[in-house]
């Protein structure tokens, strides 16, 4: 057929691509922007959060086995005593006036008074939660800033099956140091760095760099499972045909690396490095034992053994928003790069 | 997309997985078995030992005492030993609670609808975002701190990262076509679970409860340290270490023992599942044959006389005798020879495993890693500079590399896997023009614009601010083709670049080629496995089988059935043709297509001789064991074969021509 | 839209028993995807008729709705208007258990991809005896019927023991097609099950299906984007664009005498050498 008739027909039968999605100019309503969904579904998960963590933590006292008052007014307390201790805690009014009672605290900034101190549970956390919170958050800066790069740099040397010893050390190494607990790596350190040596104080807060072994004691687990997971996934982009494309176009290893294989690497491994990183939140928590911090983490061992309910149930309420934030927070810089994770679509 | 996968999947796929224990998974499972071992017998052998009071307490290593005392002067070597059977059975405990629990409440959520799916996952997620040791220490402080509060909380907390696993598997393989075949077929939900679903996902399924056991053991011993899992006069690895801790200044043996245990567990189980999720990835990756077949060894390249002789001045590529090399010297495109004359547009036919991708990927220097190019001859030729060696070996300089990215525009297979879905349309196209031609952002982007123009993309200017996602298939394709053409190359290679296309994004694709070679005289290397799809375009077209040439001849040759090679023939009348009329039919009124039976052999397992002999219809004996001499009566025009132009007497009817 | 008037017995070919008897019937059928602002129709009341013995080949480019009106005549989608007549009763109503399944086993759809379509865990023989019966399917218990399926598409009894990895992608959709076969199906919808092989593999799966027309006079829904397969195998032709059927007729008709623009491009653009 002659190609005139292609293009007569091309003509009667209007455009070719019937597909074809429509100008992409325009201005966009705020309704359609992958943002606004995201936004949404994002609030939608936080008040889920929120509504998780408040029925849970409230649900604790009422989950005790035996009587919450005896155990809050201590094992030598009179039954008047445990008597006038129900009724200050609130204990002999329904369960729905209680839930009630307690969400109506929380409200007002009232976390409720520990039973062995009383202190008020606000106080507590304000006092502690800015230490627990430096040693998570420098720990992740150093998981992100560490792991990242040099899960991406063994990968890069080994690419193709080059340098087998290299990746097999690499294995090993982080294969080890992954099945330590933190506290025996902490310990480790306070051992060798701290006492052997002598370089760095090994408890307390007093200065800047007693920061320096907790922060690496919270991070180093993390930050060989990052490293390994950043190497799969870089192996994987590496062989994907948008890679092949970008080598045909002989840019610089720089370019080749960071630009094109990065933002890609980053989507897989920052879906994986939310749930390491609220990992690594209850490791400082550990941690803070080993070192004698004075966050959050000590205060609350303390309350578990001595069963002080109100502050385990601050601390376990805080923490969890704590935990919900950060995932958040990776969420909108994913959404950054890659705007297809907005629209709830996994990118593959 | 309506039409088909890349072919090239075939030959992966068809091989059967081979299933080695990895290194890793030996030592891990070695590991595992003996502790499991210890565990039981331990408590016989030194359980008197670990109990006994000594009056040496706080004792360093000794002969008698290897990891020394502890307070009680109790030797901490036979604790250590002893502690295997709590700590074993209260981490599988633990484990178990999860895996249960987490794999009945994913299984749930993907049975329970779309509806509670959506509400299931997003509560999963929120409870997987939740620390685990803080749920623990919640739960603890709920039930009396002890063991049974401990396996409780770190089972609870395991449990949503099993329920994910096993939705989002579910789901992935629920999605697949034998499930839904399954389903159309009225199999019922619980045998598509157990027989369709479970089988699929219990892999990956195994890989998680290993490492999950790994984790487990290591959050327990830190609740232990903590204070809050098992309490005295009991006692597990991590009570022992926490004990052994609180003298770690004065005698730091005690708290070897103890750790090294855990560690050594942590990574026996974490070696288990690292092996297996390796296991998993080999057996569905395509085994690699070691061995390499005495065929390939011997050089046939020399066997073939050199050609580019009556080659014309002006080609733009000359190839000869272009090998591509595994790493074991399996040859997987052996000894090919052509050229591309200035302005020709040559086809490369051939079907899935035949070489015709590697050998563009060759000429592109773009193999995939273990393969390496060898050639005679492999030049780019340009009148106004020196001829590019196409298979030197070593580091590319920068002026080669900024001529092989200039020179050479690709077109990849895949559109819209070989656009980065990361960055913004805009930045790809010009990518180029600016890393080595040293052009503008703007004058790159006013080329850009022009080019999408060219290819008949609607809106240039807004498309380059788009990611590659946001635009339909047929323009992605088109977009790849802008992205080859905009440095004006000397030579496109076009890899399949129809394939995935229905026929009028097609003929819009073709169109757009012809115009760019009209326009600018580039020479085009276009591969394809549609016979038609080739005749349409091309001027010459080459065709290829098991890695080899066997036949160079013109389109129109190609469209009459004027073709000499039996393999050629065999492709003709193996496809159907839109302008058979009346098709052919043979005496009980059937239609029927000449298929060729058999297939391909396989690169390391080609016949001494001619590769396609035995399939071939006009076979005779000299085929099977001497290779087919090259007949070119011209430059550009040959046959492999012992009997060219031959048709077999058996073949039901002469092949049709195409046009 | 007109509904298919065949042209009676002599436009029939190749000895498959052609007749005026519809199996399935589409009247007016629509369907929607998506809700709200994304809401989008992908076919416009579409009429069709399966004629008993005769195969309709359905042509038209991607997005044009096919898949969906196979989906919907395998009850996958369910549509907003219109009905779908199976043996003159409308099966889009059908809710219960044992209507589905009924319905299920009277319409059999062979998918695009070999490489998904079989379980990859299960043996050839496991796969052709759970189309027998999927309740207790057993290879064992249905050797018999599985050989006589597997000899139908030109495979030998041995393959039954094998797993789909150590097959062809030719001879998989080969065994797919035993398996629809195996229901013993009023219709079978072939969903564009050539585009994914190579043309020497292709022969051989049309070749198939060539003999099975001839043989068990099926009555075969063909839908594929390549022109010249759906000539090859096709009895009837159906052109469908934007969710509408722009030309229904008999094959000779349809790539002999093209009525519609849309179907002369369609051919134009599809044809070799159309320069």
């Amino acid at each position: 057929m002659p190609a005139a008739v292609l293009e007569d027909a091309a003509a009667d039968v209007g455009p070719v691509e019937p597909e074809e999605p429509g100008p992409a100019t325009g201005p966009r309503r705020v309704l359609e922007s992958p943002w606004f969904g995201f936004a949404l579904r994002r609030l939608f998960g936080v008040v889920l959060v929120l509504a998780v963590l408040v029925g849970l933590t409230f649900c604790m006292v009422q989950s005790m086995p035996g009587d919450p008052a005896r155990v809050a007014a201590g094992n030598n307390a009179t039954p008047e005593q445990i008597t006038r201790m129900r009724h200050d805690l609130g204990l002999d009014h329904s369960v729905a006036a209680q839930f009630g009672h307690y969400v109506g605290g929380l409200l007002r900034g009232d976390l409720g008074t520990s039973y062995t101190t009383e202190e008020k549970v606000s106080d507590i956390i304000a006092d502690r939660l800015p230490y627990t919170s430096e040693l998570a958050l420098l720990g992740i800066l150093v998981v992100l800033l560490v792991g990242v790069p040099l899960g991406m740099a063994v990968a890069v040397a080994c690419r193709d099956g080059r340098r087998r010893h290299l990746d097999g050390g690499f294995t090993l190494a982080t294969g080890i140091i992954g099945s330590t607990p933190e506290y025996i790596l902490g310990t480790l350190l306070v051992l060798v760095v701290g006492i052997e040596l002598g370089w760095l104080p090994v408890a307390g807060a007093a200065t800047a760099d007693a920061l320096v072994l907790p922060v690496i004691a919270v991070a180093l687990g993390p930050v060989c499972t990052i490293a390994r997971i950043v190497r799969r996934e870089t192996a994987v982009v590496l062989a994907r045909d948008y890679m092949r494309a970008a080598r045909g176009r002989r840019l610089p290893a720089h370019r080749l690396y960071l630009r094109h294989a990065l933002p890609n690497l980053l989507t897989g491994t920052l879906t994986v490095a939310g749930l390491l990183l609220t990992g690594l939140l209850g490791g400082a928590v550990v941690i803070e034992s080993v070192f004698a911090w004075p966050g959050v983490g000590t205060r609350v061992v303390e309350a578990v053994t001595l069963r002080d309910l109100p502050v385990v149930q601050g601390v376990v309420l805080v923490l969890g928003i704590l935990a919900c934030l950060l995932n958040l927070l990776i969420d909108v810089v994913l959404g950054l790069l890659d705007p297809r994770t907005l629209t709830g679509r996994a990118a593959s | 997309m309506t039409a088909g996968l890349p072919p090239r999947r075939d030959r992966a796929a068809t091989r059967p997985p081979r299933k080695r224990l990895g290194a890793m998974l030996v030592i891990g499972l070695a590991g595992l078995g003996l502790l499991v071992l210890l565990a039981v017998v331990a408590p016989w052998i030194w359980g008197d030992d670990a109990d006994r009071l000594g009056p040496e307490v706080h004792l360093g290593s000794s002969g008698e005492h290897w990891l020394g005392t502890d307070a009680l002067g109790r030797d901490i070597f036979a604790r250590t030993l002893v502690a295997t059977r709590p700590t074993l059975e209260l981490s599988a405990l633990a484990t178990l609670i999860a895996s249960t629990v987490g794999i009945a409440l994913g299984g749930l959520v993907w049975v329970g609808g779309p509806r509670l799916r959506a509400v299931g996952l997003r509560v999963i997620d929120v409870m997987i975002a939740y620390p685990a040791v803080i749920l623990a220490l919640a739960i603890a402080a709920i039930l009396d701190p002890g063991p049974k509060a401990c396996v409780i909380a770190i089972g609870a907390a395991g449990s949503p990262t099993f329920a994910r696993l096993t939705a989002n598997l579910t789901a992935s393989v629920a999605g697949r076509d034998f499930v839904g075949s399954a389903r159309l077929l009225g199999v019922g939900p619980l045998r598509l679970m157990r027989r369709h679903i479970l089988p699929n996902i219990a892999e990956p399924l195994l890989v998680l409860l290993s490492v999950s056991y790994a984790h487990t053991l290591m959050a327990l011993s830190a609740l232990s340290f903590l204070g809050l899992g098992v309490q005295l006069p009991d006692y597990d690895w991590g009570q022992l270490l926490a004990v052994g801790l609180q003298s770690l200044y004065t005698n730091p043996v005690e708290a070897v023992g103890p750790a090294v245990a855990v560690v050594l567990a942590g990574l026996s189980a974490s070696f288990v599942g690292d092996g297996l999720a390796a296991a998993a990835e080999r057996s569905s990756a395509p085994a690699m044959k070691a061995k390499a077949s005495g065929a390939a060894e011997s050089d046939p390249v020399s066997a073939i006389p050199d050609r580019t002789a009556g080659v014309p001045d002006d080609a733009v590529l000359v190839i000869d005798g272009l090998r591509v090399l595994r790493a074991d010297g399996t040859a997987l495109v052996d000894g090919v020879t052509f050229h591309v004359g200035a302005g020709e547009i040559v086809g490369v036919l051939g079907e899935s495993g035949s070489g015709k991708t590697l050998t563009a990927m060759a000429v592109a220097r773009l193999l995939p890693g273990g393969l390496h190019a060898t050639a005679r001859r492999a030049v780019l030729r340009d009148p106004g500079a020196d001829e590019l060696d196409l298979v030197a070996s070593g580091s590319e300089s920068a002026a080669t590399r900024r001529r092989l990215a200039t020179e050479i525009g690709i077109v990849h297979q895949d559109p819209s896997a070989s656009f980065n879905p990361a960055l913004k349309l805009g930045g790809q196209l010009t990518e180029t023009l600016r890393v080595h031609m040293g052009v503008s952002r703007r004058e790159a982007a006013r080329r850009a614009v022009e080019q999408l123009e060219f290819v008949r993309i609607t809106d240039p200017k807004a498309r380059l601010r788009q990611y590659p996602h946001e635009l339909s298939g047929g323009m992605r394709g088109r977009a790849m083709i802008a992205s080859a053409l905009l440095p004006r190359p000397r030579l496109v290679i076009a890899d399949e670049p129809t394939t995935a296309l229905d026929v009028v994004v097609r003929a819009e694709v073709l169109r757009v080629l012809r115009a760019a070679n009209e326009r600018d005289g580039t020479a085009m290397l276009f591969i394809s496995h549609d016979v038609g799809v080739v005749g349409d375009l091309c001027d010459r077209v080459l065709v290829m089988y098991a890695g080899r040439l066997v036949e160079e001849l013109t389109t129109a040759d190609l469209r009459a059935g004027r073709a000499e090679h039996p393999y050629t023939l065999a492709l003709l009348a193996a496809t159907p043709h839109l302008d058979d009329t009346p098709s052919p039919e043979d005496a009980n009124g059937d239609r029927r297509l000449a298929a060729i039976p058999g297939h391909p052999p396989r690169p390391d397992e080609r016949p001494p001789g001619c590769a396609f002999a035995p399939r071939c219809p006009a076979v005779s004996p000299i085929c099977h064991a001497t290779p087919p001499p090259v007949h070119a009566p011209a430059p550009g025009l040959s046959v492999v074969c012992h009997l060219p132009g031959r048709r077999s007497a058996t073949e039901e009817k002469p092949s049709e021509a195409t046009r | 839209m007109t509904a298919l008037t065949p042209n009676g017995p002599s436009a029939t070919r190749g000895g498959s028993v052609g007749s005026d008897t519809p199996v399935m019937t589409v009247d007016g059928v629509s369907a929607v995807f998506g809700h709200g602002p994304r809401r989008k129709t992908v076919l416009h009341g579409v009429d069709l008729a399966l004629l008993r013995g005769r195969t309709l080949g359905l042509v038209g480019e991607s997005g044009s709705g096919k898949s969906t009106l196979a989906k919907v005549m395998v009850g996958l989608v369910r549509p907003v208007g219109g009905r779908v007549l199976l043996d003159d009763t409308d099966v889009t109503r059908w809710r219960g258990r044992a209507e589905l399944f009924t319905r299920r086993r009277q319409v059999q759809l062979i998918p695009q991809d070999p490489y998904a379509s079989l379980n990859p865990r299960m043996t050839v023989g496991e796969t052709i005896a759970e189309a027998i019966d999927p309740r207790r399917g057993g290879a064992t218990r249905h050797r018999n019927a599985v050989e006589r399926r597997l000899a139908q598409v030109a495979l030998g009894a041995d393959a039954a023991n094998r797993y789909p990895h150590e097959f062809s992608g030719g001879q998989r959709q080969r065994i797919a097609i035993a398996r629809a076969l195996a229901v013993e199906p009023a219709l079978i919808i072939a969903d564009e099950i050539t585009s994914a092989l190579d043309c020497s593999v292709r022969a051989e799966v049309l070749n198939v299906l060539t003999a099975l027309r001839r043989d068990l006079g099926l009555t075969m829904l063909f839908i594929s984007h390549d022109l010249a397969v759906v000539r090859h195998v096709s009895d009837d032709v159906a052109v469908m664009r934007h969710g509408r059927l722009v030309e229904v007729g008999t094959a000779a008709d349809v790539f002999g005498a093209p009525r519609e623009p849309y179907t002369r491009l369609l051919l134009s653009a599809g044809s070799p050498g159309a320069r």
